[in-house]
């Protein structure tokens, strides 16, 4: 069945056109039925390919057509089923199914309904050919696809200025990734000739090390802006402004793990550079413990979310660069869950309370929205990592993978971060759902819950956040996820990686084991303490560590760094061209018009006065001269008689002498 | 007349619209409606016979197709000679698509001189095919100087702004270029009627002079700079630009049209079709320095973009942008880089000319082409809006749209040539999103707020009809551009082989040793089959 792959994108793309043609006129509030339907055909086929890949697992390459040729460079339009693929696509169908449903509910009523469905629709035909393309160009064609779609969703309310600006932010900081991506695209094919997967991981001896540092690195960059990574991170809390199912498919759940999709799809060519892998674990690392630490004090409820987001893909990565690419892809699988989960979660709250996304006008709502508030409650245990829940088994193999791999100071900015993850979260949940309401009061009286579309998929995504990690993931470091990847990581080159070789005692595993555990509970017991117990603490803390919390506050002011240090000097530099191309460069071309002017001017004096002066001054000598002749012949006899007189004469004396 | 049809098919088509124009000569100057249909159904009819073209031609074969020749003036050995080889036959296609488009365009826009206008239209048409299709480079430089003449026109009078300015700027600057070009092209032929480096006759017969064996000093140096003036004036390349945003500025809707269209490949049409192949040494000398000159363009076009306030100079200026890639890929003088600038000469073509026709659409509601005066247009006017995102996003390269297909040769080419290039170059592609997707934010986006704004219509089908054929060719040749490629494949292949000899060599050995093909696999100019060979099964652990 492997062979009907292809169907999977195609669904959805077809949703996409009949809604982006017809939805306006015809569909409008029914256009979920199409989109809906697409991406359930899609999921239907999903399952059985990964069925198909789960029991048979090896790599399947699908060649449609080909796309572009010309001399020695051919790329197909193809796809590679291999179980990294199904994984990811059963991710995306599945996930983007229980979102498509929960906007059904969220978006009731918006005048773009049928416009919103379609981009849906389309982000996930894109995000499927990213995940399933059998080679780098297809996963570029996929990777600036959802780059587009985010940029709709995003500015998706367009008539805000915010939305617009956030959506065109994301695009042009993901384009900075994206030209880096690019340039590894074009090394890859420099080196190997081909832009096929089969071929380049097969083939792993054609480069050395060097070119393989570089490729990666090219690569890298492009996962930076993608998965918003330090320092192409800013875009993703600005996306926020998109509606919240969008924040929860794309800027949580699929779109910004591609990054990391990425890497592990690449891991043998980034086995290869020792030195990549150390950048991409130390800028996973940073970016967790960073962005934790920004989303210790925000007050959105989705900006919390999407910094939380921002650190939790600093954790996939950091689990990539100690090599440990199954554990990344592994919390990539439940962080999809969970932070979807999460996300819908707060997008109920926000819808209960008619658009407030403010915690601190939040509190109380555990039991007038209590479905929201159970889901919500699980997805913060399952993102802090507490057993059993998903977050749990994927972050524990991540920690102790750094550690095996004698990355220590890596394992402790990622014990750092989880202790920072599970304080946030439950600062989060607290404020939202414990303690006295500080809600406005004007929307106190129609908090409600959401629909049922909207919280069954809750359920669903809890359920899953519940399980899925103990599913897939147990025992630890070799649960069905790592025996189902085997075949994907570091197989091909033959060559073992780092970390995955290292074993640790029993004890000392399940001492890390236990460490991660009492760091979860006592983010739980820290945020316990500062917002239910004593709500007095955090103010007086902030207000005693008033520079620390403004930084934090103010997420460390890189988007004002930002804009003095790379976008007001371009904006400067491209005013000051102008002006040099009106004055300068174009003032050189009516320069040498007006110097021709002139200069025909001056021909002109010259011809008026010189040449044509030349040429009166004859005239006028003759002229004049005529007027002098004239008098002589004045037709009086007497005269010509005179004349000839004095003529006879004159000659006369000369004949003489 | 050796064709399949029989019939002098090139000169049909060069000449349909020039019948048209003594057409419209017969028809009353205040009729106004027939005037334009007239203008039209025989832009129309050009292009169906335009296509023609295709099932007639060869795409295997190397040389010219659809050859005529006959002696015109024997006693300079002038000759009239038409044909065209697969890059000739994308812009001649190019060309009776927009011409038509254009002149579709201009119904509602034109209502002063309306038959004069048809006419300079029509009259235009005829010499931008004539240019693509002359293969006798006194034929050439015939249409190549005959076209300013309409468009000197079209500008001055149709025109706004300080259309007479831009009208004549464009004209003298042109002109300034072709002069050179001139020179050049009388030193060919004296160099030719020399038996030590040419064939000893006197001729402009580009095929003939293609035969030339001249040292690269004095006379391939001296010569390409000669014809570089005429024709980067005519790109135009940095620093050759500044009559272009004026000119597009000032032009009516359909002239700008088709002076981003069509007029701006003429530049690099004769670059393709003369330097490259006439001067191969100097060509290769000049890389670095046209290589710089593309990519100082490509960068510095983006910057300016975003200082801009009116959009029709900010489209303007992208065109110098874009030039500048198109440029560089030819200046790569490989077959993925000239591949990709060939396609990105069509694909300008077809997304800058959308570009200028949804400023048109714009303006004739509005009469202000201001950034400022508009923002919050797409509530009001969704076709147009959706329209208008599929353009940009052609415009700035996103894969599955054309844009993206021919940036991506270009720069794969670039890439081989030099890899620091190409690296400046796709800082230009992150610029090009910015200006664009900015321009679109301030004009469509936010809310509509100007009450001038408040009763804007959408699209009518007129407008509809003429924007939907470039949409479709968008997709096309972003999803499928292999069509376009093939055609045009054999020429490239040709001329590559000329002024880069070593090409085929080196990419010999790379895929040979570096790339680990089996020895004896020859490398066909036609590479499918050798790259599929190539493709091994990948060997996965779990097999």
């Amino acid at each position: 069945m492997v062979e009907y792959a292809w169907l999977v994108p195609v669904f959805p793309a077809i949703g996409a056109l009949i809604n982006g043609l017809f939805g306006k006129k015809y569909l409008r509030d029914q256009s979920h039925i199409i989109a809906v339907t697409a991406v359930m055909a899609s999921l239907f086929i999903s399952i059985i390919v990964f069925a198909d890949i789960a029991l048979n697992p090896i790599a399947h390459e699908i060649k449609l057509f080909e796309w572009i040729v010309s001399d020695n460079f051919s790329a197909y339009v193809g796809l590679l089923i291999d179980p990294l693929t199904a994984i990811m696509i059963m991710v995306v169908t599945g996930v983007g199914l229980l979102i498509h449903i929960y906007s059904i509910g969220y978006m009731h009523g918006d005048e773009g309904y049928y416009r919103f469905f379609t981009y849906l629709n389309l982000f996930m035909f894109f995000m499927l050919i990213l995940v399933m393309g059998g080679n780098y160009l297809l996963m570029f064609v996929g990777w600036e696809g959802v780059g587009l779609c985010s940029y709709l969703l995003i500015g998706f309310w367009y008539q805000k200025k915010s939305a617009s600006d956030a959506g065109r932010k994301a695009f042009i900081v993901n384009r900075i990734g994206d030209a880096g991506f690019i340039l590894g695209i074009f090394l890859i094919f420099g080196s190997f000739g081909t832009l096929d997967y089969s071929f380049v991981f097969a083939n792993t001896h054609l480069i050395n090390t060097k070119i393989a540092t570089i490729i990666t690195l090219c690569l890298f960059i492009g996962a930076m802006g993608k998965s918003a990574q330090i320092p192409l991170y800013v875009w993703l809390p600005d996306a926020m402004e998109g509606p919240t199912p969008v924040s929860a498919l794309i800027h949580a759940a699929t779109m910004v793990t591609a990054g990391v999709y990425m890497v592990v799809r690449s891991n043998i060519l980034f086995s290869m550079a020792p030195f990549s892998l150390e950048v991409v674990a130390v800028v996973g690392a940073i970016t967790a413990i960073f962005a934790a630490s920004i989303g210790l004090v925000q007050t959105d409820i989705k900006k919390v979310l999407a910094y939380s987001t921002v650190s939790q893909l600093g954790y996939m990565f950091l689990a990539c660069g100690v090599g440990a690419y199954v554990s990344g892809v592994f919390h990539l699988f439940t962080h999809a869950f969970f932070k979807g989960l999460l996300f819908l979660g707060a997008g109920s709250v926000i819808h209960a309370l008619s658009g407030e996304q403010d915690i601190r006008k939040m509190g109380a709502l555990a039991r007038k929205i209590p479905a929201t508030y159970k889901t919500f409650l699980i997805g913060t245990i399952a993102i802090a990592g507490i057993p059993p829940l998903a977050g749990f088994w994927s972050k524990d193999e991540i920690l102790t993978s750094a550690f095996a791999g004698g990355h220590y100071l890596i394992w402790a900015i990622g014990l750092a971060t989880a202790l920072m993850t599970s304080f946030y979260m439950f600062r989060l949940l607290f404020l939202t759902f414990y303690g006295s309401s500080r809600v406005d009061h004007e929307v106190e009286h129609h908090i409600h819950e959401s629909p049922h579309n909207m919280t069954v998929p809750l359920m669903i995504l809890a359920g899953f956040s519940l399980l899925i990690g103990m599913v897939v993931g147990f025992p630890p470091e070799s649960g069905w996820i790592h025996r189902f990847l085997s075949s994907v990581v570091g197989s091909a080159g033959g060559e073992v990686h780092e970390g995955a070789g290292h074993h640790l005692s029993l004890g000392l595993e399940l001492g890390l084991m236990a460490l991660s555990i009492g760091v979860a509970l006592s983010g739980l017991a820290l945020a316990y303490s500062f917002y239910i117990k004593n709500p007095e603490l955090p103010k007086r803390l902030a207000a005693r560590v008033q520079g620390l919390h403004q930084a934090l506050y103010n997420k460390y002011w890189v988007d004002e760094i930002y804009s003095v240090v790379i976008v007001q000097p371009i904006l400067m530099i491209s005013q000051f061209l102008w002006t040099f191309d009106q004055w300068v460069v174009d003032g050189l071309v009516n320069a040498s018009g007006w110097i021709t002017i002139l200069e025909s001017k001056i021909s002109e004096m010259f011809d008026i006065y010189v040449v044509d002066g030349t040429v009166n001054g004859v005239s006028d000598t003759l002229d004049f001269g005529a007027r002098g002749l004239r008098r002589l012949q004045t037709g009086a006899i007497q005269n010509y008689m005179l004349a000839m007189g004095l003529g006879i004469a004159i000659l006369t004396v000369i004949f003489i002498f | 007349m050796t064709n399949v049809y029989g019939f002098p098919i090139l000169s049909l088509i060069a000449y349909i619209p020039l019948i048209g124009c003594f057409i419209l000569l017969f028809i009353d100057k205040d009729n106004h409606k027939k005037i334009m249909y007239t203008a039209f159904g025989i832009s129309i009819v050009d292009m169906v016979i335009s296509f023609l073209l295709l099932p007639g031609f060869e795409s295997s074969n190397v040389n010219m197709q659809f050859i005529e020749k006959a002696s015109w003036i024997p006693t300079l050995g002038v000759e009239y000679f038409f044909g065209i080889d697969g890059i000739s036959l994308l812009l001649i296609l190019m060309t009776t698509i927009l011409s038509a488009i254009a002149i579709l365009s201009s119904f509602a826009a034109i209502h002063e001189r309306v038959k004069e206008y048809y006419v300079s239209i029509l009259f235009l048409e005829t010499g931008m095919l004539g240019v693509f299709m002359a293969m006798d480079l006194f034929l050439f430089y015939i249409f190549w100087e005959i076209m300013l003449v309409p468009m000197y026109f079209l500008i001055g009078i149709w025109g706004g702004g300080r259309r007479l300015y831009s009208a004549i700027k464009f004209f003298l600057y042109t002109l300034f270029g072709s002069l050179f070009m001139l020179l050049g092209i009388l030193t060919l032929y004296f160099l030719n009627s020399n038996p030590a480096y040419g064939t000893g006759e006197f001729t402009f017969n580009l095929v003939e002079l293609y035969k030339m064996h001249l040292p690269l000093l004095p006379f391939q140096f001296w010569l390409f700079l000669a014809f570089f003036l005429g024709f980067a004036i005519k790109v135009p390349m940095f620093p050759f630009h500044t009559w272009l945003p004026d000119a597009h500025t000032d032009a009516p809707t359909a002239g700008s049209v088709l002076l981003a269209g069509v007029l701006l490949k003429m530049g690099t049409y004769g670059f393709i079709r003369f330097s490259l192949p006439l001067f191969p040494l100097a060509s290769m000398y000049f890389v670095p320095f046209m290589a710089a000159l593309a990519i100082i363009g490509i960068i510095y076009g983006a910057l300016v973009c975003l200082a801009q306030k009116d959009v029709k100079r900010l489209i303007a200026y992208s065109s110098v942008s874009h030039l500048g890639f198109v440029m560089l890929g030819m200046f790569a003088l490989n077959p993925q880089g000239i591949t990709g600038s060939v396609l990105q000469m069509v694909n300008h073509g077809i997304s800058t000319g959308a570009l200028f026709l949804i400023v048109g659409i714009i303006y004739e509601r509005r009469h202000t082409r201001m950034i400022a005066d508009f923002g919050g247009l797409s509530n009001r006017m969704p076709i147009f809006a959706a329209i208008f995102a599929i353009t940009m996003f052609s415009s700035i390269g996103l894969p599955g749209l054309n844009g993206f297909v021919g940036e991506f040769l270009i720069l794969v080419g670039a890439f081989q040539y030099n890899k620091i290039y190409a690296a400046i170059a796709v800082l230009g592609i992150i610029l090009g999103a910015a200006y664009m997707l900015w321009l679109y934010q301030r004009m469509m986006f936010g809310t509509l707020d100007n009450p001038e704004n408040k009763n804007l219509p959408d699209m009518n089908r007129r407008e509809i009809a003429y924007m939907i054929p470039l949409i479709i060719f968008m997709f096309w040749i972003g999803l499928y551009p292999k069509p376009f490629i093939k055609i045009m494949e054999p020429a490239i292949i040709n001329i590559v082989q000329k002024v880069n000899p070593g090409w085929a060599q080196k990419s010999k050995t790379m895929t040979i040793e570096e790339a680990g093909i089996p020895k004896g696999d020859a490398i066909p100019l036609v590479p499918a089959s050798s790259s599929t060979e190539r493709q091994k099964p990948m060997p996965h652990s779990g097999e």
